[in-house]
């Protein structure tokens, strides 16, 4: 078993955050990589992006949106139990370089994939500008670690409840008409990713995204996660999870994303109906 | 007429013992076993077949040299126990064996008997010894070599890693199984569906190595969690790389990326490591057409057809671009897919996947094929028929057209070499690769191949391990 040592619940406890006993996993991880968790026998095989680990005290963190019967079973999860399986580190790491400037483009649980990346863009000597949002100040999260990990820290709320009224894209955009960027990097739900690399399209500067769509083994054998990339299929397990993009279909992405919505209604309610009888009892 | 060939002349003219089956109509809506078994009076009676050849060409047919008529003589004797421990020394994996090998081109294909009438059907025997071991025997485990102190790393718990990880511990190693998935099995449990291969079955073979002092490390990449340099820091002085071929390979025609289409390593390990065919009672989902075509004629075409069949669909069409004598799939594996309704388009290829507003599969156009020169694999080389286009329509397709090289682990070792379709470089002779103290056998060596080919390619790794570790490279 994969201890879990350490537990948070945020915004309105619809995110939780993991700290999991896995040192050999903690030890070889970098930023950008992800792992497979999986709660019990039963359990599905789910990809996560790391949120930040500690090698030293053989750790890794993950950070996830409860929005399934999975992701449900996990946040039952209470620490000193922990996961029966978890498979990693997968995926290519981001690759980090000095470029000059860097803006961190994140949106709701994606800022938990897109901190260590900020923060070791920083660390390679470049001038980070991060933008973070939510749809209000109650769901933002990791406020104070992006704040840390960047140069300049920006935040947007839907509704306005926080920081800038509007879309993390209008941010970008602001950043972009006043200065030189020599690279974007965004991590969040698919349609922000998708707008913020038809904006960056428009000025040219190159974009990284970071993508989870669903996948079984992680390794590169199911074929399950492909995506179009540049006209070509790829794989997001192996040869992403992270893409150039400009090059990626986001559209198809999306509809690839609803392959098992109906599955998941079924399996997650029938989840909620057990949990209330259970605590009925 | 001496009394011998008298004898040989009864035995040929008793007829095979006929293993018993789930009947079509019923196994095709369960996921139960199809075959279900020789008795003791039907192994007996089935053994006594056997002509005991001086010179038997089964035991030349089998990859691995499993003593066959002796191990037959044995159940003929109704000596149960000894029978399988004489498998054993040959063979780590004969519950398996028994079930899935291709006996009719190895063993059972070289049996005198095959030239006038049916061979002696070895694969059941071998089957039935071992099942009987595992509902009746003592558990008593074959003895095992004094330790050597040395330690030894498998990479992949498959066909070709288990061998390894039998011979080489009852050589006196210490063997550590590093596997990927969170269970151990590779192949045989992802890949070859419960009703041809209880996954209860691969757990015991894997507990009888387990039992003989093999460690089995889950979740653990090799490549990723740990590198193969690292694991010789650990203290491992050898390391056999056994990880299948496993990188899926599609037609590469538009409409491919519509929901509704996976490959068959997709589909079949939801089905079979996920278990999803009990959805929603466990947590992995499986698609569920009503309208299925999977595209393919090996195993694993039928292997999926079948599941399909079995996840309710109600019309299941192989698409297969060559015709049925070119078909790669084992006879008995056709034979039950036919006998359980999936009809076989042959000849026709896919052209492009249809698909509606939502992205989901809905049909595909296909063409008809015809056979032309042979190619390189010495096939018919079948090609199109200009204008035979037509649609037909399908809500899931399950695309098992074979796999290529996983790059994971090869990636991550620069020292390894490959050919140029991405498989290792290693002397046939011996397993060993161009990295000192690696060997590799399997499909990530020959590609696509057989679970016994597999198995053939460890058993010579290992003994080449064996030497290495006892007299150096």
């Amino acid at each position: 078993m994969f201890k879990i040592v350490k537990r948070e619940e945020m915004s309105q406890g619809t995110v939780v955050l993991n700290e999991i006993e896995a040192p050999l996993i903690a030890k070889k991880a970098k930023p950008g990589q992800f792992v497979i968790l999986k709660a019990n026998e039963n359990g599905e095989r789910i990809p996560l992006t790391m949120a930040y680990t500690d090698p030293e005290r053989g750790i890794i963190a993950v950070i996830y949106q409860v929005v399934g019967k999975s992701t449900a079973l996990f946040k039952t999860l209470n620490v000193g139990e922990g996961y029966q399986d978890v498979i990693g580190p997968l995926g290519k790491p981001t690759h980090i370089e000095k470029l000059g400037k860097v803006v961190c483009v994140g949106g709701g649980t994606g800022v938990a994939v897109l901190h260590p990346i900020t923060r070791a863009m920083k660390q390679a000597g470049n001038h980070v500008i991060a933008i973070i949002g939510a749809r209000t100040k109650d769901l933002l999260i990791l406020e104070e670690f992006m704040k840390s990990a960047s140069h300049e820290l920006h935040i947007c709320t839907d509704d306005g409840s926080y920081g800038r009224h509007g879309f993390v894209t209008h941010a970008l955009k602001d950043i972009l008409d006043k200065e030189k960027v020599d690279l974007v990097v965004a991590i969040g739900p698919v349609p922000m990713m998708k707008f913020v690399s038809k904006l960056t399209k428009e000025y040219n500067v190159p974009t990284l995204v970071s993508l989870n769509p669903i996948m079984v083994d992680g390794t590169g054998m199911c074929g399950g996660c492909r995506v179009s990339v540049g006209g070509k299929n790829q794989f997001a397990c192996v040869d992403g999870p992270e893409f150039d993009g400009h090059q990626v279909d986001f559209d198809e992405l999306m509809m690839r994303l609803q392959a098992y919505c109906e599955e998941e209604k079924m399996c997650h309610n029938e989840f909620c109906m057990l949990e209330e009888s259970w605590h009925k009892k | 007429m001496s009394v011998e060939t008298t004898a040989k002349e009864k035995k040929q003219k008793k007829s095979r013992v006929q293993m018993p089956e789930q009947e079509p109509k019923v196994r095709a809506r369960n996921f139960f076993e199809v075959p279900t078994g020789y008795t003791a009076e039907m192994s007996k009676e089935e053994a006594s077949r056997c002509l005991q050849c001086k010179n038997p060409g089964c035991v030349e047919g089998c990859p691995v040299g499993v003593d066959i008529p002796g191990f037959i003589k044995l159940i003929h004797d109704g000596d149960f126990t000894k029978a399988i421990r004489h498998i054993w020394t040959m063979n780590s994996l004969p519950a398996v064996c028994g079930r899935v090998c291709p006996q009719e081109s190895q063993c059972e294909g070289k049996c005198i008997l095959a030239k006038k009438g049916e061979p002696v059907a070895i694969g059941n025997l071998e089957r039935f010894a071992a099942d009987w071991e595992r509902a009746n025997g003592t558990g008593a485990l074959p003895p095992k070599a004094a330790p050597t102190g040395k330690k030894v790393a498998v990479v992949g718990a498959g066909p070709a890693g288990l061998t390894v990880a039998g011979d080489l511990i009852q050589k006196g190693h210490e063997v550590t199984v590093f596997e990927a998935f969170h269970k151990p099995g590779g192949v045989l449990l992802y890949g070859i569906p419960e009703f041809r291969l209880p996954k209860e079955i691969v757990a015991q073979e894997v507990n009888f190595l387990e039992r003989l002092g093999v460690r089995v490390e889950c979740n653990s990449v090799v490549g990723r969690t740990v590198t193969l340099d690292e694991l010789f820091e650990q203290g491992y002085q050898a390391i056999f790389l056994g990880v299948g071929a496993g990188l899926p390979k599609f037609m590469n025609i538009p409409g491919e990326n519509l929901v509704g289409i996976l490959s068959a390593n997709e589909y079949l390990t939801r089905a079979n490591l996920m278990k999803a065919y009990l959805f929603p009672k466990v947590d992995t989902p499986i698609p569920r057409g009503k309208d299925v075509v999977v595209l393919g004629g090996g195993n694993v075409a039928m292997d999926s057809a079948r599941t399909a069949l079995r996840l309710g669909a109600d019309r299941v069409r192989l698409v297969y671009r060559r015709s049925r004598e070119e078909m790669p799939a084992r006879a008995a594996e056709a034979h039950h897919a036919e006998e359980e309704g999936i009809e076989f388009f042959l000849l026709t290829n896919p052209v492009r996947y249809i698909g509606n507003e939502k992205g989901r599969l809905v049909g595909m156009e296909c063409i008809k094929m015809e056979l032309g020169e042979p190619d390189a694999s010495g096939r018919r080389r079948p090609v199109a028929v200009k204008g035979s286009e037509f649609k037909i329509d399908c809500d899931l397709c399950i695309v098992a057209v074979g796999t290529g090289a996983n790059p994971l682990l090869t990636s991550s070792t620069p020292d390894l070499k490959l050919n140029k379709w991405g498989y290792i470089d290693t002397e046939p002779a011996s397993g060993k690769t161009m990295k000192k103290g690696v060997w590799a056998g399997g499909d990530i060596v020959t590609g696509s191949a057989t679970v016994i080919l597999a198995m053939g390619a460890g058993r010579i790794a290992a003994n080449s391990m064996h030497a290495y570790l006892m007299r150096g490279w």
